[in-house]
């Protein structure tokens, strides 16, 4: 019975491939909804992979990587003091624009670390020396920096390329891979101290101050006697990372607008898909009527039902599923729009889809359960 | 078979298949109550094709489902190869039809998206056959209706009269007892109609097999054993006889 109810699916050809498009169109959008916002959020704390520290000391009122409300230089020390803490190093981050030699500006996030540890620098090199940072107006720009920035040579930027940062010299010394920020600029590395001397002057500069603890340490101990300690707050690099994203769930549009995105995914799915099963069923019922006269159960043709429905729903989320892949593939190449497709995402949509499936099902099982047998003989 | 309560206590007659006894059937409710059926009796017998004639509305679908177990009656009882279908829950009497019943419908009924023998074998599938074994013993029946060489034809790429035959063969794969038939030759012409009632005669000349054939077609009286006739919700004359049924209705 089963080889017949996929049978009589198949050979419907209009209806089937209307079906699958529906649950693929459904896949796409719920898919690509969720691993656009997955790349958002991944993108909003992006300094977190760029500057990697076991722990973040920032001020107490600090939720998220982005709002760096300054500390005094003199935490470093006292954080280096805690009992249990191997190494602190200073970091400043900030927004500045970068003059270009034609004229032109970009803004940029500006990391400064530690000259003497470099800790805090990027972990992959792409060209230069990260040594090298040591060396007069040294900056390390990221790929993207590099191509963005390099816009006023007409090419991508090169070791000994010059630029200025507010009104100070800024010479190229290597090139590095980073992860993409939130807002969309590049990020460029120097040294703490030169990074005082490119950032426009406060009372106070120091963003946060990057730590770890001595090894065979619990970092969450070590981190709550830093609190105690210093009265500052202390995270570690993944609560930092949730605690960012969760910030912007709660404080931008951004879950709505995405979450509307894949909501209406699962309606075009539910609305195209369970229609045209209900259609499906409706065009079948004489043929459901006469299964029945001849012994089919009402459970053996709910059965049926719900193998077909869920044929189609993996197949079309199967399609749906590699379209999203494909796209994903081709906008990472490009690296200018948010995507990250983690795991989750696409078993979140399987578990959509099968809802879809299970939700068309019941459309034409509620249809089925009220066949009469004797329907077959009143033509 | 073990959904299905055992044979009644009072055996049919010997020879007889089913019978039933004071069937009343209504539609509707209120002031729109139409009884169809009023206390109808009715009979089949073992090795016969049994025509039930009357006009239309008369109930004679009606008593072809009660007694097919597609419907349940308001009252009486109903008698079917020993069973007693006005006690069977609607499983059971669906369990019923699986293995004692074969069905012919007036539109055919076959799946238009599966093969010929993919039709036939459907029965099996029901009772829960393999798919080879089933298609093996739907192509056998196939031959057996002269449509051996159709077995993977879609039904409807075949004529309206294979198409009956078809579903004479669908009807036949499990080797039910009790062949029941709505309006078998109503969508066919004069030609395929006598085929196909032929083909019905040849069915019921098994002495274990009963064959009630619905209809309000003349041209095909005369293939009939018996005759029921019906008017206004009961059986107001049975035709004994094949010359009974030709001697009142004449030969088409």
């Amino acid at each position: 019975m089963n080889r017949l109810a996929l049978r009589m699916l198949f050979g419907d050809r209009a209806k089937y491939a209307m079906m699958i498009s529906g649950i693929m169109f459904a896949t796409i959008l719920m898919t690509q909804g969720a691993a656009l916002f997955a790349g958002v959020m991944s993108w909003t704390s992006s300094t977190l992979r760029n500057v990697r520290a076991e722990l973040w000391v920032t001020d107490p009122m600090v939720d998220q990587i982005g709002d760096t409300r300054p500390l005094r230089d003199t935490d470093v020390s006292r954080v280096r003091s805690v009992d249990g803490v191997a190494w602190a190093a200073p970091i400043y981050q900030g927004m500045m624009q970068a003059r270009l030699f034609d004229g032109n500006s970009r803004l940029v996030t500006l990391i400064g670390i530690d000259a003497t540890t470099l800790a805090g620098a990027p972990e992959h090199m792409v060209a230069g020396r990260l040594e090298d940072l040591r060396l007069p107006n040294a900056v390390i720009v990221d790929e993207y920096g590099a191509e963005r920035l390099g816009e006023s040579y007409g090419r991508k930027f090169r070791i000994g390329d010059e630029f200025e940062l507010n009104d100070h010299e800024a010479r190229v010394v290597g090139i590095c891979k980073a992860a993409r920020s939130f807002t969309g600029g590049p990020y460029l590395y120097t040294t703490y101290d030169r990074a005082m001397q490119y950032a426009p002057p406060q009372r106070k500069m120091l963003s946060f101050v990057i730590a770890a603890a001595k090894p065979g340490l619990d970092p969450h101990q070590v981190a709550a006697r830093i609190a105690k300690a210093t009265g500052l707050r202390v995270f570690t690099e993944n609560q930092f990372m949730w605690s960012t994203v969760w910030w912007y769930v709660t404080n931008t549009g951004i879950p709505i607008n995405i979450g509307t995105l894949v909501f209406l995914g699962f309606i075009v799915g539910v609305a195209i898909s369970g229609q045209t099963f209900y259609a499906f069923v409706l065009e079948n019922m004489k043929n459901l009527g006469a299964l029945k006269a001849m012994g089919a159960s009402t459970g053996r043709m709910c059965g049926m039902l719900v193998l077909q429905s869920v044929t189609v729903g993996l197949i079309g989320y199967g399609i749906g599923v590699g379209v999203v892949a494909l796209m994903g593939h081709f906008l990472l190449k490009l690296g200018k729009v948010p995507f990250l497709l983690v795991w989750q995402i696409p078993a979140g949509s399987l578990v959509a889809v099968l809802l879809i499936c299970v939700i068309s099902a019941l459309i034409g099982i509620a249809r089925v359960a009220r066949i009469e047998a004797a329907i077959v003989f009143r033509t | 078979m073990k959904r299905i309560p055992p044979r009644t206590h009072r055996p049919l007659p010997p020879g007889l298949a089913l019978s039933l006894g004071s069937i009343e059937k209504s539609f509707g409710s209120g002031d729109s109550l139409t009884p169809v059926l009023r206390k109808t009796d009715f009979s089949a017998k073992l090795g016969e094709l049994l025509l039930l004639v009357g006009p239309s509305g008369c109930g004679k679908t009606t008593l072809l489902s009660i007694l097919a177990g597609t419907l349940h009656a308001d009252a009486g009882e109903i008698e079917v190869l020993g069973y007693p279908l006005h006690a069977m829950t609607e499983a059971q009497r669906t369990e019923f039809r699986s293995r004692h019943l074969g069905f012919i419908f007036q539109q055919f009924n076959l799946i238009p998206t599966v093969s010929v023998a993919e039709n036939v074998a459907v029965p099996l599938l029901i009772q829960g056959h393999s798919i080879a074994g089933a298609t093996a013993r739907a192509k056998a029946v196939l031959e057996r209706v002269g449509l051996g060489s159709k077995v993977d034809e879609r039904p409807s790429r075949l004529s309206g009269g294979q198409q009956q035959r078809v579903a004479i063969a669908r009807a036949l794969v499990h080797e039910p007892p009790l062949v029941v038939c709505d309006e078998p030759t109503s969508a066919l012409d004069r030609e395929n109609g006598l085929q196909v009632m032929e083909l019905l005669r040849e069915i019921a000349r098994d002495p274990g097999r009963t064959v009630v054939v619905v209809t309000h077609d003349p041209r095909i009286y005369h293939f009939g054993d018996r005759m029921a006739e019906m008017e206004d919700g009961r059986i107001f004359r049975v035709l004994e006889s094949t010359e009974a049924i030709v001697s009142a209705h004449g030969r088409h």
